[in-house]
This record gives structure tokens, sequence and C-alpha cells, in this order.
């Protein structure tokens, strides 16, 4: 084993003690066994404790042949004092949809990246990907290699591109899911390996994936196209399990609340007075829905998940745009297709995004992102460049100004008038 | 170029899942919390299988995937997955092995003490911290991650584990307004930011910088291009209208001699009152109500102790289901920054393009300890 330098730390050891699980005494623990970058990472954060400000030089441009993103280059501004963490680059590694691992293939990934990096990660990025987090410049090629050819895994993305894209648990662990969230996110990456691999586009693109509006993915408030799975036809209701809810046998939320006492389960204040469009009533001992008012919100089929079901006529809503703040302020996603039918090979869902994409490649500013060229162009040119018909469903209330567009086509008797015709009926 | 392999993507999820979620997959037809970090789901074929979902600090070592694979081998056929807040999820099929898993889990401890498998984050809890690299790795951050996240986490420890809460509060942190993660849409939000203008390395810009880039980055068009004399020499660089800039650091992600970080003037703002689901309510943006509290590492006992007192209120006094969003404008946001004894200021008063849709156009509002001396 190597010698191994350990900084004087005593900041960053304050993080060594309390009840939630130590980044700290991982990290150490990892460094004393001889992994020189773990302390030398330990040392730099607590210089950076002290100085309260970060000590990694800005950006670094480094990656593997043949692609334009998936490494993010990073240099420490103190190397002479940190030397093994003077290349510290992070490889984003495209996690399974879902994120399930197999205790092999992680055995697997430990051994190469503990050879060829730091030994540390991240699981996982706040995009998905697996992060192997600090190795040097000429161990790019050789992680790539062994990544590719040893466990058959590829790099995520990263740059103006089609970023990795995630999904909720889907059908695998949730009976709430309208659609196969793993199937969809799985075929939307390999569809688009070359979107993802060799940055094309005016800035950066996301697709995130939930199985139902509770959107466990984030993909309303995280990615470029959102789509979240729905239904068309009746909530599915167990009249007896209502009962068994209203007498006290099954618990409310599946027993999210049981360690505070919120008294005994009231349907009526809190299913029916809770749901936003009032269309639930009770007849009797019989619960009652009145689907066509019922906006899929899920609360009380989260609160009563053994009585009610979502329906069996699925797909999905697509809502597109989603950003955080930079540059022209944080925005949700906003609903463009109210819904679409989910079935491999998503051609219809697949030639929308084409049409997305041609109008954002062609329109879009540098940096822009595909949420701020519909601020800036307008939902109408989203509707002309994708064939979308205008719906009530895509806003939340009318404009209340009155500027508004008209073409000449429109117009009786276009934009082409005679001035002299205009004053022969009125005198200047 | 040779013996290359590009474009395979990920693999295959679907080999990675324990056997009853394979062979159960769609047929799932119900799920019970049956206590904090535990959840039963059953079948319509009538299998059963229990999920415990631990805590994870997210920026782990390949040591500790190990343990986990470990532990995967022992009981849950190898198989193992994370959530979609970094928390880990082991999945068995009997009562006997769920009692021998959370025994084992709960058994397994950093040499400092600190749990390495804490079992919560289900219901109405807190649960893991949504969070950002820091200065583990970045090169922008107005405040650490990792240490943020431990700190809080420490003093909320109990939340966790516990279903106590009206609903679920989702803590997130971001280290820069660039907001990576979550939050512009959580319960409660942590945000790194900068209160001094960029300094401008007027030497080295024109080598290291796109001017235009930089130029075109700023939200407010506060930079201009300029030709300035450097030692004698006409150089083009930028200049920063320091009246018009607000601090977001966005200048400095274009170009590196434009960098802003700063010991005493970084820091950190709370937001509150986001949410992502669509639950009773439409999502929501989180909003300010605290524009700066120091950075104090390593344990930044302002930030923890505010973020546990705005929980605190928000448990005592809202309803069940109410998200933390939900509650304040339901109370009125003037009755929330009394109950919380926060104080407002006009930095919570938005200023940028659309904030005219924040204002209170109506005469409907509460009296409060901010009126009640008038």
């Amino acid at each position: 084993m190597a010698d191994v330098k350990k900084h004087d730390t005593p900041m960053v050891d304050e993080l060594k003690k309390g009840r939630w699980p130590s980044f700290v005494d991982d990290i150490e623990q990892k460094g004393l066994k001889g992994k020189q970058e773990c302390l030398d990472l330990l040392g730099q954060l607590e210089l950076s404790y002290k100085h309260k400000e970060t000590h990694w030089k800005h950006g670094g441009i480094v990656g593997v042949f043949g692609y334009g993103g998936g490494v993010i280059g990073r240099y420490s501004d103190v190397p002479e004092m940190f030397p093994t963490i003077a290349h510290f680059h992070t490889i984003r590694v495209n996690q399974p949809a879902s994120k399930f691992y197999s205790s092999a293939y992680l055995r697997k990934l430990c051994e190469m990246w503990d050879h060829r990096g730091s030994g540390m990660t991240n699981l996982h990025g706040s995009t998905g990907d697996l992060i192997l987090l600090g190795t040097k410049t000429d161990q790019l090629e050789p992680i790539f290699y062994d990544l590719t050819h040893q466990m058959s895994v590829d790099l995520g993305g990263s740059g103006s591109n089609l970023r990795t894209p995630a999904c909720c648990i889907g059908k695998a662990r949730c009976e709430y899911s309208c659609i196969d969230t793993q199937a969809i996110c799985y075929d939307l990456t390999q569809t688009y390996q070359d979107e993802l691999h060799r940055p094309a586009f005016p800035y950066k693109y996301k697709f995130k994936i939930s199985g139902c509006a509770n959107d466990c993915v984030a993909a309303i408030a995280r990615s470029d196209c959102a789509i979240i799975g729905t239904w068309k036809d009746d909530i599915r209701i167990d009249q007896a399990a209502v009962k068994a809810y209203i007498g006290g046998e099954l618990k409310p939320n599946a027993g999210a609340h049981s360690d505070k006492d919120w008294g005994k389960f009231d349907i009526q204040k809190e299913v029916i007075d809770r749901c936003p469009t009032n269309c639930m009533w009770m007849e009797g001992d019989k619960l009652k829905i009145d689907n066509r008012e019922c906006t899929r919100c899920m609360h009380c089929i989260n609160v009563m998940p053994a009585a009610l079901r979502p329906g069996t006529d699925t797909g999905a809503t697509i809502l597109l745009g989603a950003k955080a703040p930079i540059l022209e302020g944080a925005q949700l996603a906003t609903l463009a297709i109210p819904f679409i039918r989910m079935e491999a090979p998503y051609d219809e869902l697949k030639d929308f995004i084409g049409k997305i994409w041609d109008w954002w490649m062609e329109e879009g500013k540098n940096r822009e992102r595909s949420g701020e060229l519909i601020q800036r162009q307008s939902i109408q040119e989203l509707l002309r460049r994708t064939g979308l018909k205008a719906i009530p469903q895509m806003v939340k209330e009318p404009r209340s100004n009155p500027y508004v567009f008209w073409s000449a086509e429109e117009v009786e008797g276009g934009w082409k008038r005679d001035l002299a015709e205009f004053r022969k009926r009125h005198a200047a | 170029m040779q013996n290359r392999i590009t474009d395979i993507g990920p693999p295959h999820y679907f080999q990675f899942m324990p056997p009853v979620i394979q062979k159960n997959y769609g047929k799932w037809k119900v799920h019970e919390i049956i206590e904090p970090g535990v959840i039963k789901y059953t079948s319509e074929t009538g299998d059963v299988c229990f999920a415990v979902r631990c805590g994870s600090a997210r920026l782990i070592t390949t040591d500790l995937i190990r343990e986990v694979a470990d532990i995967a081998d022992k009981y849950c056929d190898g198989s193992v997955r994370w959530t979609t807040r970094n928390n880990i999820e082991f999945h068995v099929t009997s009562e006997e092995k769920l009692r021998a898993l959370k025994d084992d889990l709960k058994g397994r401890k950093f040499p400092g003490g600190s749990y390495k498998f804490p079992i919560g984050g289900t219901g109405a809890c807190v649960t893991n911290i949504v969070h950002t690299q820091g200065w583990v790795h970045c090169h922008t951050p107005a405040i650490d991650a990792s240490g943020v996240v431990k700190s809080v986490m420490d003093e909320l420890y109990d939340y966790f584990g516990s279903h106590k809460l009206p609903a679920q509060v989702r803590i997130a942190l971001a280290c820069c307004l660039n907001m990576c993660g979550a939050v512009h849409c959580s319960d409660i939000a942590i945000l790194g930011i900068h209160r001094k203008p960029p300094l401008i390395e007027d030497e080295r810009i024109t080598g290291v910088c796109e001017i235009p880039l930089a130029v075109a980055a700023c939200p407010l068009g506060a930079i201009k291009p300029v030709t300035v004399e450097v030692n004698g020499e006409k150089k083009k660089t930028v200049r920063v209208n320091e009246e018009r800039c607000m601090f977001c650091g966005n200048c400095y992600t274009m170009c590196p001699a434009m960098p802003l970080a700063d010991g005493q003037g970084d820091g950190i703002a709370i937001l509150v009152g986001g949410k992502i689901s669509n639950r009773i309510t439409a999502p929501k943006f989180s909003k300010l109500i605290i524009p700066y509290i120091p950075n104090e590492p390593p344990r930044w006992p302002t930030t923890v102790k505010t973020v546990k007192h705005i929980l605190e209120v928000y448990a005592a006094n809202a309803n069940k289901y109410e998200r933390l969003g939900e509650w304040a404008e339901r109370i009125g946001w003037e009755r929330f920054f009394e109950k919380c004894d926060i104080p407002f200021t006009d930095k919570s008063i938005d200023d940028y393009r659309l904030a005219y849709t924040t204002y209170h156009t109506t005469t409907q509002f509460k009296w409060s300890v901010h009126t009640d001396n008038l």
C-alpha cells in the first residue's frame, strides 16, 4: 500500500458526527486504505471551509474521441497542495432506467473505478446519471473502453445536447403507473444516441417520464419534454374497500401519516372536500365520482389506494419547456398534448419531438432553452411548427390584453388597401 | 479508433430487477407503508414484495457501494436500486428476510458513529435532500452542498424515520442560481447566492472568453464590451454596470475571467412553498423568504436552525395532506411571515420582468405584526 498523506481537517472532521450518513467518514475511510485522492479531496474541502470559496478552476474541456460530451473537466486551483486531485474530471455513466442494479454490475464498476479513478461517486446525478467523481485526463479513454467493452454501458450526456433521460419506477413497482416509463425511457435513449453524444442543439434538452401526475421524477419541473402518464376513462372504484377505509380497517394514504393522531379517517373531510373540482360525493355508503369533471390530480387515489385505481384507457400528457431560472426565469412545463398513446415504437411522439427540434435548432439562439424559445416566439408559433390545434387546455386562462395578431389571410379583403378609396368616403 | 464501441446507451433495465419485480411488472395492485421506510406491495398474482428505503449521502465511495452489493447478495437476490431522491432501496419477499435485513441495516455505522443505512424516507416525512456539487467539485458555487445537507439532515434526522408531518416535505439544495436539481420547486429550498459583482481580469479576458457570449449571458443587460488601456496597451474587455448586477454568476459560467466567489459576500437564501406533484393543487415554484444567511462551515448553524423552525411551524399549523406551499397560500404570506417570525424585507419583493403578477392587487389582506403599529 502506498503511503497516504492525511491532511489536518478539523472543520471537515466535525461532519463525521451526527446520525445522518457522513460523506466525510466514508471518504476518509477509503482514503486511509490507500486512496490519496480521497484525502486530498477532504484537504481541499477544508481549505474551502476556511476561505468559504471553491477551489476548483473554471471549466475544462476534456472528453473521449467520437463524443462531444459525457465528461466534465475539472482542475484544482491549489494543485501543489493536493496533487492527486490536480485533474479531477467527472464521468457521467448512463444509468439503467429507474436505477435497479445487480451486485455483480456494481462490483465490476467499483473495480474499474478503483483502478482508474478516485473511488468516489455520486449515486446519482440530478439528471439521473451515475457519476464517477474524479479522474485524470489520460484515464478517460481507458475508462470509456472498459465501460463499453466490459460492462456494456455508455456515457451519459453533457453540453448542448440531449441529456440522459430519466423516469420514475413506473410499472416495475407502482400500481399508479399509466405508462411503461422504463420502456419509454430506454427507447428514447437508444433512439437518440447521436443527439445525446454529439452536441448539435442550441442548448441542453431533457426528457423525463413519470407514470402518473404524482410525478416522482419531477418531469414537470426538470425536463424540456415531460411525459406524464394519465387516463381517459373512469377511476376504478372498489366499493367494499371504500367501506373498509370508512370503517377504519384500511389506513388512509397507505399509512403515510401513522405517527401523528389525525383522528378517525373522515372520507368527507379528507377526500371529498379536498377534491379540487368537487366531483365526488357519497350516495348512501357508495362513493361516486363524476369522472367528466375529474382532473386526475391523484389525491383520492393517493388517500385510498386499495379502493381507487386509475382508469385503463391510458396514455400520456406531454408538457414542454421546464427549466431553472437562468436566463429568463424559471419555468414549469406547459401543456402541449393533453393525451397521446404510448405504445412502442412511439412514432407519434417521436414525430412531434422531431418537429420541436427542427424549430428550435433553426430558431433557437445560442444557449436558449426550448422553453425560452416558446416564450419568445409564442405558443401560437409552437402550434404552427408542430401542427397542434389550439385547445383551452393549453392555457390556465385566456389572455386579458387585446394585443391580438391576425394574419392578412385571416381578414376579409387582406391588408392591401387604397388610401384614395378611403378618402372618397372620409375627408382628411 | 480501433475496436471502438459507441452509441450503445445504458444497460437494459429489466435484467437488474429482482425476480418478484420482473414477474409482477405492471401487475401491482396496492401498496401499504407498514412502518417508516418499509413499503409492502401486493400484486394481482398474490405475490408480495417489501421495499426497505435507506438514506444515503449521495456522494459515496466504491467501498460503500460494495457494502450495498454485499447486502443485496445476502437478502435480495443481488438486486438493489436507488430512488429519484438518492435513497437506496432493498427488496425482499418474506417477513423473515425483512426482519433480518432491517436488523442488519440498523447495525451498520461509520467509525464516527453516523448510520450507514438509516431506514426511512417514506410517507409524511422529510426525505433525502436533493443536492448538488458544492465545493466538492464545482467551479461556480456560492456555498457547499454536502456539508450543508449533512448538517440539516443531522438536525432533522427524526423526521426522516417517522410519519408525523401534515404531508411530505421536500428539501433541496443548490449551490448557485443555476439551480441544478429541484430547488425551484421544493417545499424548503436552500440556495447559494453571491452578493458582489464579478471581478474582471482585463489582461486575460480576450484569451479565455468570447466577449459577446459574456455580454449575452447577463439577464439584466449589465455587461457591455469596452476597450481599455492596460499597461499602455489597448485591450478589448467588458465592464459591468454594478447598479444593475444581481450577482447571478452566469457571466462567470461563460467567461473564466469574471470570477465572483467571495467568502464574505456569499451565502444562503431560503425559498419555500414549491411542489411538483399535481395533487389537489397545481405544481408551484418556491418563493424567496430569507434573502441571506452567511456561510458558516462546517455546521451552518443559522441555516439549520432556520430550516428546522420553518418545518416545525408548518408541522404545528397545517392541515392533513397540506403541503407547505398550500398552507402558506391558504393563510396568506403575511401570516406565514408572522407565524414563522421571519422578518419581511424588500428583497422578497419581485423586481424582475413579470414582477407585476406577484403584487397584491386587492384590498384583501390580514392584519399582522407588520400592520399592527400603523
